[in-house]
């Protein structure tokens, strides 16, 4: 009996993804100077978290690399290891291979084992303190690469410091000096790092026996690896504290990872070292608890990293994962409990308020509680904009790298909500639009200072509510669109433009598809391909997009988009005995014409003239084969429509009302059906079809053609 | 090892199925009941325009917005009036649900193996490719249709096909 493990394979590989993008975030954040303990520890626990996941499900070569990432994050957070940013690029280049090895088992994508191999091996490197070996760059800053470091050695037999002397000697230029307490110290003079001396050294000598400063600078850096220097013999330059802690046994090497184990750390017997400070540890350990020996040897800074690790699993928890049908099931519910509740009203609206007053408040207090409960139920579905947003601060970044160009990333309103469905559905547009900003909008540094700004660009993404709409804005301040450019291309591909247009209508020109004003062709962007598809997937969302853009300032990209796709303002209209429901967003206004406004073309079809602009007429009931009350313009209503820069005026019996409406599929038990976008419940529990605008105001010429709509 | 609760793939299902019948015209017919979600009473239904004119158009059933077929339409059988007795079956057809109007249904009807004969080469409204068999019970002789087959067919409509 086996059980179905793939239920928690995806719960796997959606925590992982998270762990991953959150991890991902806090590198691109954290401050490598001064790396923050909370964020090492947010980090470490994203890693090891997924280390702990993989293992479980048996992914060993996930396992496997978290694991070496997990080792050298614990160094780091530990504090044995300074933060680099060389260590942030080789997390990051981690984080990408563990992305493509979750693909990797989740799709079956190919994963590059070699890509695999070197990440491994540098992160292996860097753990190991030679990664400053691996990059020659990150070599230890002396004058022309020579670097003078100190050597301190413990105790060691004759034989084998000559060894040693010889062996450093081919390094540099070697000299010994006695210290005291029959110690020996080695003056280095070398190009090498600091790592290639304590690789050769630790054939001989226990790495944390050994201590190694530069003797020119790099002072602090020795003083936070040194931190837990357990050597029996303190140099001269430790300061107390140092020396102080956990100073009990003088020959065995305590390092970082004893320390988390702790385990076996009281040896019986005192050492013959300080007498004094043995006693203080006999003390400290009588006082301490014996089932948690790692207190003792642990310092306080890092017994208060322990506890802030602690206080984290009540974040963790303060969310739950739920699957998107129940959510969905949910909302129907809810939908159905309104429109019954609607229902109750309506019968309770012709009571005599005075015979039944008691029903009538309770029926308003329902009112008021099914208004709440949906309120909420729609919120479930909402998330911030910062599951977008966050995913841009990396690609930013290398997209800069690549291009050289100096890119600082804000993002403003990230808690800003919005339907999980559109969500997931605007992030290839605004990604589009942000490699568009750095590759064509943000100028290389150089061209910025002999603009007079600064040399790193400005890239900001935003994202507001704007009554029922929310406003996303992918700004850059940067070279701006260029007016003159566009028009001549435009005029080049044979569009007729002329130059007195708007610059609103101009900056348009470049959603038109295979429209690119890139002087090359990079492997980024320029082929002209993608803005007509960003434009067209937002339009498909019910939003629009707009630029402004003023020269050498800056562009601004503005979408706008509906909250949410599952509700929105409906125009009720009536044909004959049908209702349908007009989305609200494409009607501009609506008329009743004029016997000598409707006029005929050709016999194929009419056109009725608003104010001077001759728009197509769309009989609804012939499109639709309804017995309409009217077939004459003149007699019922028409409704001018506006899609895409497209006109028609849709023609109607009636219009009965407007109201918001809950947008229910049609396609999850029927097909699709041309014309039609989707159904929705009335208030009597009716089903009222919803008009397809964009598609009815597309297929105008093609009214005739009946292909088109059966 | 998982057989399918309605067994209709695999025939010789020992136990016996249970089929509900109901009738379109003078004809009985059987599906497996285990397709059946509920069983409702004919309400005004929402035109879909230019759709075949057995789709009648949809209903809203407790916030789903469903078809609804009309079998007597689609087959030619019998008259469709629609009154308060014309029954709408629900199906539940692979995540799909669908109304079946027909034109009355009478019992649930368990037939053994043994009770189901194939159905002969011949010509029967429905395309021997959606017929089980053949059901006898005493006098009476239901049509076993395989529900499932039929509504997911091209010759519904009601499914898109993938472009392919």
């Amino acid at each position: 009996m086996t059980i179905d493990m793939s239920q928690f394979f995806q719960v796997f590989f959606d925590e992982a993804e998270e762990g991953l993008a959150e991890m991902e975030k806090l590198l691109l954040a954290v401050n490598v100077s001064d790396p923050d303990d909370e964020d090492l520890n947010a980090i470490f626990r994203a890693a090891h978290s997924i280390k702990g996941g993989s293992a479980t499900f048996g992914l060993t070569d996930i396992t496997e690399i978290t694991h070496v990432l997990e080792s050298l994050l614990d160094r780091i957070r530990q504090g044995q290891m300074a933060l680099t940013s060389q260590h942030v690029d080789a997390f990051l280049a981690a984080k990408d291979i563990l992305k493509s090895m979750l693909d990797g088992h989740r799709h079956g994508a190919t994963v590059d084992l070699e890509a695999v191999a070197d990440v491994r091996m540098l992160l292996q490197s860097l753990s190991e303190g030679a990664g400053k070996k691996a990059a020659a760059s990150q070599t230890p800053a002396g004058s022309g690469g020579m670097s003078r470091y100190r050597i301190e050695l413990p105790q060691l037999a004759e034989r084998e410091l000559e060894a040693l002397q010889q062996e450093l000697g081919l390094l540099g230029t070697i000299e010994k000096t006695e210290a005291e307490e029959g110690r020996c110290v080695f003056i280095l003079d070398t190009t090498k790092g600091a790592d290639s001396i304590h690789e050769i050294c630790s054939f001989l000598v226990n790495a944390d026996d050994l201590k190694i400063s530069q003797a020119v600078a790099a002072r602090s850096k020795e003083e936070e690896q040194g931190y837990g220097f357990f050597a029996p013999f303190v140099p001269q330059d430790a300061t107390d504290e140092e020396r102080g802690y956990g100073f009990f046994a003088p020959f065995v090497p305590v390092n970082a990872t004893d320390k988390e184990r702790g385990y076996g750390f009281f040896e019986p017997f005192v050492p013959q070292g300080d007498v004094e400070q043995a006693k203080q540890a006999a003390e400290t350990a009588a006082h301490g608890d014996h089932d948690e020996p790692p207190a003792l040897a642990v310092s306080e800074h890092a017994g208060e990293k322990k506890a802030k690790g602690e206080k984290q699993p009540v974040h963790e928890s303060s969310s739950i994962r739920v699957g998107i049908e129940k959510v969905d099931q949910l909302i129907n519910l809810v939908g159905e409990l309104v429109i019954t509740q609607a229902m109750i009203e309506q019968r309770t609206g012709t009571l005599d308020p005075m015979l039944h007053e008691h029903l009538l408040n309770s029926v308003s207090q329902l009112t008021r509680n099914t208004r709440d409960l949906q309120e909420s139920v729609m919120s479930i579905r909402m998330m911030p904009m910062d599951y977008v947003f966050s995913r841009f601060p990396r690609m930013v970044r290398d997209l800069a790298a690549k291009l050289n160009k100096r890119v600082e990333f804000v993002t403003h309103g990230a808690a800003t909500e919005l339907d999980k469905g559109l969500i997931e559905r605007i992030v290839d547009p605004l990604t589009h639009l942000v490699r568009n900003s750095i590759d064509h909008g943000i100028e290389i540094p150089e061209t910025r200072l002999a603009a007079g700004k600064t040399d790193y660009g400005t890239l900001s993404l935003s994202a507001e509510h704007q009554g029922g709409n929310i406003i996303i804005e992918v700004t850059d301040d940067g070279g701006g669109l260029n007016r003159e450019r566009i028009l001549a291309k435009a005029k080049q591909q044979g569009m007729g433009v002329s130059d007195n247009l708007s610059d609103s209508d101009v900056w348009q020109l470049i959603f038109e598809p295979g429209f690119s004003t890139a002087e090359q062709v990079t492997d980024v962007s320029g082929r002209g391909v993608g803005m007509d598809v960003v434009k067209r997937n937002i339009l498909a969302m019910g939003g629009a997009v707009d630029i402004r853009s003023s020269k050498g300032f800056g562009t601004t990209i503005s979408i706008s988009l509906p909250l949410t796709l599952a509700i929105l303002d409906g125009m009720s209209i009536r044909i004959g005995h049908e209702i349908y429901i007009l989305p609200l967003g494409y009607v501009v206004e609506s008329l009743q014409p004029a016997t000598q406004d409707v006029k005929e073309i050709s016999g194929q079809g009419k056109v009725i003239k608003v104010r001077g602009e001759y728009l197509p007429l769309l009989p609804l009931y012939q499109i639709f084969n309804i017995e309409s009350t009217f077939t004459d313009p003149s007699q019922g209503l028409v409704v001018i429509l506006e899609s895409d820069g497209k006109k028609a005026a849709l023609f109607v019996d009636d219009l009965i009302g407007q109201q918001q409406i809950v947008v229910k599929n049609l396609e999850s038990n029927y097909r699709k059906v041309a014309g039609i976008s989707g159904a929705t419940i009335l208030g009597d529990g009716g089903v009222a079809l919803i008009i397809d605008v964009a598609a009815l105001l597309r297929s105008t010429r093609q009214l005739s053609d009946e292909s088109v709509f059966s | 090892m998982s057989k399918t609760i309605s067994g209709f793939g695999e025939k010789a299902d020992s136990t016996g199925n249970e089929f509900l019948a109901f009738t379109l015209g003078k004809e009985e017919y059987g599906i497996d009941i285990l397709k059946v979600q509920e069983i409702r009473g004919y309400e005004a239904v929402t035109r879909i325009a230019n759709s075949p004119d057995f789709i009648k158009g949809v209903v809203n059933l407790r916030g789903i917005i469903v078809p609804i077929v009309d079998m007597r339409i689609k087959f030619q059988l019998g008259e469709p009036t629609y009154d308060q007795f014309t029954v709408v079956i629900i199906l539940n057809i692979s995540g799909r649900v669908v109304g079946m109007v027909v034109d009355s249904v009478s019992d649930v009807i368990t037939l053994s193996p043994e009770q189901i004969k194939p159905a002969p080469e011949m010509g029967t409204t429905f395309d021997s490719d959606y017929l089980i068999g053949l059901g006898t019970l005493d006098e009476r002789m239901l049509i076993l249709v395989d529900i499932d087959k039929l509504m997911s067919s091209a010759d519904m409509g009601l499914i898109e096909k993938l472009a392919a």
